[in-house]
């Protein structure tokens, strides 16, 4: 009880200090003296007034909600003597695995940068930074010479290095058993079984309404879309972020899901967003910067080519880079496994003083990185609060899913979880498909990394990235994938090649996501 | 060999049971259409069922001179008149003729608010006919000189030979009264029509863009039309701006994808083409669902106007179907706009994806006209079942509009097919009965 009562105070601090240094405290501040003024504000009871008046002010409620924010990412409970490295990581082999490949990545893009004998970054001449001002809302059209910049690295090529992950403690023996693991994860991490996801994910059981399933034409909307259009009007009256996140589970209206998301994830746009956004915009005006091209390249291999995203190619630019340079996005590495990339200015190569990181915001695109971003232009038309969504998006989920972590959420949990739900409760197509030389995970590592971005139709991508704001896990992804693989089985057991399977997974823009994932979860016979 | 002739008699024989189409157009989404059918393609000289024309051909089935009859088992894709909507100058004037005569008999639908603008008929920008309104033309522009208007010729389509204008002198050699006319008043083809440019147009991701919606026509009296439910919006690949340097970068514009495909970013892909569903998820998302509903459902509105507009002066011959291609522009204040109908929407495909669609548009399009791909009768009753509509829903049936109300109820549910109901009551307070006969 002791124990519990000390974490607790200790948790409460570490989120009151984060929460000191942010625009709230300021505000609450400046509220608190305001509210002096008013009658109702008593010398002798002052502290308890105060604290009525917020109440009353919805105040409190913002308080709430970003406390609540902060404890949805806050790493999870550790001994209080624990360096920061364990916040990170726990397990040293992760966290050793995970510096290597940062390390390859970094040389990856030294190299190309020696290579193209262009600098990491640069000064724009005045010329240069007066065009890009003219050209900020089409850069599109711009078409600079990116036949020589490659990705810095593609998903196949983590998943190569997170096949070869092993623990060194863990010694499974040679002996094949049934509970040998057969796919491509030889990490012993703990993962959900159906049971398990069926408590966790109850509110997609078949008795709950969902969106994506109740709201379809041949169902009459009095029996569930019309209350839980009304249940989501009042959640936003309130401005409660764990209430949103409650809700959100069952799925978002259209019409409503641009505000809860931003209320999940405690986004206003306050004054000093927009002019921290436009300040971005400045540094991206005034420097140039290798990961820029990067970017561009991204982006016109990906969204541009893309029936739903190509539209919005400009916002793409106008967001990622100005992402690259925010510093404010190194905070979140004090809970990612990763670390941000440092480079050194030229000449002073290995003298810390000297050294900076790289990009700004830590954070190196791969291929496929725009598409984080793509989907989230069809619920905010407003470039800076675009930035502000995709960017907690970002620090709370995408993170995830290109660093090696033990994190439930990380992409080698899903992975190992997608990897056993199909050896377990499909074993035979799992067993076929492992024969013919197309380990299932091949082909649904590139679905998970990208959070299916690209791969689903837009709308039903919303209906899924509901249910990961809703339950504050990616672990859906992999119950999806692996449910992909089950409602395409009977096609898939007569293939014969990777070749043939891909193929038969090729397309997944005709899928409804929440009757796969109903049915797997709580109508397959396990 | 004493077999050969039986075996010949008896292909004969099957084949007298098939279906015979004749095509002056030769496009494979057409022609994969009609031989998965099992029809047989036969030249326009001998006995044909079924004959995909193109519209200068319809000219000569049905002029005067040529006496040509159509047998009870032949049908063809287009009306005879059908220019009284698909030629810009006729389009205008029917919809304007249409307004008055409501107006005379008290409708109100053509009621109209204080500046004198109709409150639901006001759904194609004012436009003037050239030469024959140029003074008329000429008294507008004047109480507006800073605006923008768009000049089309009246015969032609694909984007050609259209320009804007921002000043009078530029179609000085359309004024009557210009001593440097070297118009000929008779010809037809140097017709013009002068419209108001939408210059505020919706912009999404910063770029202009018009839909294309396919309206399927089986009966002009009682008026039966179907919409395709997998409409498009063309996007042009420039950047929309309404500065005046840029008016005539024709890829700024117009969103033809006749143009849009010269231009440097043109991509081949996706085409610059997005289907209505994301048109309808992203405004949605980011206006607000009543906004979005309405806009639909005024769109819908235009679309059967319009079609009421000309159904006293089409020539309702049994034998022809007619599927259209509309093109609407929405502008920022979400208020759908009618630019223009083709009687001959473009069979060519610039994507994959294109490609699919303009298949399944003639496939769906076939289920519907010639009921079970068996010869045709056109004494039927041009009323299909729910089944064979495909990507099509019922967009009026004027028939079954004027039957019990009761019915529309239930199939309102259905989206959007219905439409325009639900915005006249919100507007009037009226009951839908009156608002649709």
């Amino acid at each position: 009880m002791l124990q519990e009562e000390s974490d607790l105070s200790l948790i409460i601090a570490q989120i009151v200090q984060k929460l000191k240094g942010s625009n709230l405290y300021s505000q609450l501040e400046r509220q608190a003296w305001a509210s002096l003024q008013r009658p109702e504000i008593k010398l002798e009871s002052l502290k308890e007034d105060i604290k009525e008046f917020f109440k009353i002010s919805g105040w409190e409620k913002k308080l709430q909600n970003a406390v609540y924010g902060e404890l949805s990412v806050f790493p999870l409970p550790s001994h209080p003597a624990a360096p920061p490295e364990h916040l990170k990581e726990p397990l040293v082999y992760m966290r050793k695995a995970q510096g290597s490949w940062e390390k390859r990545i970094l040389k990856s893009l030294n190299s190309m940068c020696t290579e193209l004998s262009i600098p990491l970054a640069r000064k724009r001449p005045v010329g240069e930074q007066k065009e890009l001002l003219n050209k900020w809302n089409e850069m599109g059209t711009d078409e600079p010479d990116l036949s020589l910049f490659r990705p810095v690295y593609a998903p196949k090529d983590f998943l190569e290095v997170l096949i070869n992950l092993r623990n060194p403690n863990y010694e499974n023996g040679d002996s094949l058993s049934f509970r040998t693991h057969l796919g491509l994860i030889q990490i012993p991490l703990k993962v959900k079984d159906i049971p398990e996801l069926k408590e966790c994910f109850v509110e997609l059981g078949l008795n709950t309404g969902q969106l994506g399933i109740d709201d379809s034409t041949q169902v009459p909307p009095e029996l569930f879309e019309n209350e839980h259009v009304r249940i989501g009007q009042k959640v936003l009256a309130e401005q409660d972020s764990a209430a949103a996140q409650q809700y959100i589970r069952q799925g978002s209206p259209t019409a409503l899901r641009a505000e809860l998301w931003a209320l999940i994830l405690n986004i206003s746009s306050e004054p000093e967003d927009v002019l921290y956004y436009e300040q971005l915009k400045t540094n991206v005006i005034q420097h140039d910067l290798l990961v820029d091209s990067l970017i561009y390249k991204d982006v016109k291999l990906t969204a541009s080519n893309d029936d739903y995203y190509f539209v919005f190619e400009d916002y793409l630019y106008q967001v990622l880079l100005c992402f690259s340079r925010d510093t404010s996005v190194l905070s979140h590495f004090a809970y990612n496994s990763a670390s941000p990339p440092k480079s050194y200015i030229r000449g002073k190569l290995g003298l810390e003083e000297y050294a900076v990181f790289y990009p700004p915001n830590g954070v190196i695109p791969f291929h496929g990185f725009s598409m984080y971003v793509a989907p989230l232009c069809f619920l905010y038309h407003e470039p800076s609060k675009l930035y502000q969504i995709f960017r907690e998006m970002y620090v709370r989920f995408f993170f995830r899913l290109h660093s090696i972590s033990s994190h439930p959420s990380g992409i080698v949990s899903l992975c190992l979880l997608f990897e056993t739900l199909l050896q377990t409760y499909l074993p035979q197509l799992f067993y076929h498909l492992r024969e013919i030389g197309a380990q299932p995970l091949r082909i649904s590592f590139k679905w998970m990394v990208r959070a299916f971005s690209g791969y689903l139709a837009t709308d039903q991508l919303l209906l899924l990235w509901d249910r990961i704001l809703g339950y504050n896990s990616l672990e859906i992804l992999a119950v999806l994938a692996a449910a992909v693989f089950a409602f395409r089985a009977v096609n898939l057991m007569e293939v014969t090649s990777l070749a043939a399977a891909e193929a038969v997974l090729a397309d997944l823009s005709t899928l409804k996501v929440m009757p796969l994932l109903q049915i797997f979860l709580f109508a397959t016979v396990t | 060999m004493w077999a050969l002739p039986v075996v010949l008699r008896q292909c004969l024989w099957i084949m007298a049971g098939k279906v015979k189409w004749v095509t002056d157009i030769e496009k494979s989404v057409l022609i994969n259409n009609f031989e998965k059918r099992g029809w047989v393609q036969v030249t326009e000289n001998e006995d044909w069922n079924f004959y995909w024309m193109s519209v200068q051909t319809i000219r000569n089935v049905f002029s005067v001179e040529t006496g040509y009859r159509l047998s009870d088992d032949q049908i063809v894709n287009h009306f005879p008149n059908h220019y009284e909507l698909t030629r810009k100058d006729l389009m205008v004037k029917n919809i304007k003729r249409y307004r008055k005569e409501l107006e005379k008999e008290g409708s109100p639908l053509a009621e109209k608010d204080e500046n004198g603008k109709y409150l639901y008929l006001d759904f194609v920008p004012v436009t003037y006919m050239l030469p024959a309104d140029y003074n008329l033309f000429v008294e507008e522009f004047r109480k507006s000189p800073s605006s923008t208007w768009i000049m089309k010729p009246c015969g032609k389509a694909q984007g050609k030979g259209i320009f804007l204008i921002n000043k009078l002198s530029q179609i000085k050699k359309w004024s009557r009264d210009s001593k440097t006319s070297s118009f000929v008043s008779q010809s037809n083809k140097e017709a013009y029509v002068i419209s108001l440019y939408i210059n505020n147009p919706l912009l999404i991701g910063g770029r202009k863009f018009d839909l294309r919606l396919y309206v399927l026509v089986s009966t002009y009296r009682p008026l039966r039309c179907y919409m395709y439910k997998l409409g498009f919006c063309r996007f042009c690949t420039v950047k929309y701006t309404p500065s005046t340097s840029e008016l005539d970068n024709m890829f700024v514009h117009l969103t033809n994808v006749a143009i849009q495909k010269h231009g440097d970013d043109y991509n081949h892909i996706h085409g610059g083409k997005w289907m209505v569903s994301n048109l309808r998820l992203y405004l949605e998302s980011t206006r607000g669902k009543e906004v979005t509903s309405k806009l639909f459902d005024e769109i819908h509105w235009i679309i059967v106007q319009s079609l009421k507009a000309v159904a006293p002066v089409m020539n309702n011959d049994k034998h022809c179907f007619e599927c259209y291609g509309y093109d609407i522009i929405i502008d920022d204040k979400l208020k759908p706009w009618l630019i223009e109908v083709n009687a001959s929407p473009s069979l060519t495909s610039s994507t994959a994806n294109d490609r699919i669609l303009k298949y399944n548009l003639i496939n769906d399009t076939l289920n519907i006209v010639v009921p079970n791909g068996e010869i045709p009768d056109c004494k039927w009753n041009k009323s299909p079942p729910k089944e064979v509509l495909g990507n099509y829903e019922i967009l009026y049936d004027e028939e079954l509009a004027q039957g019990d109300g009761a019915d529309r109820e239930l199939r309102s549910r259905q989206g959007q097919s219905q439409g325009p109901r639900a915005g006249r009551s919100r507007d009037s307070g009226r009951t839908v009965l009156t608002t649709w006969k």
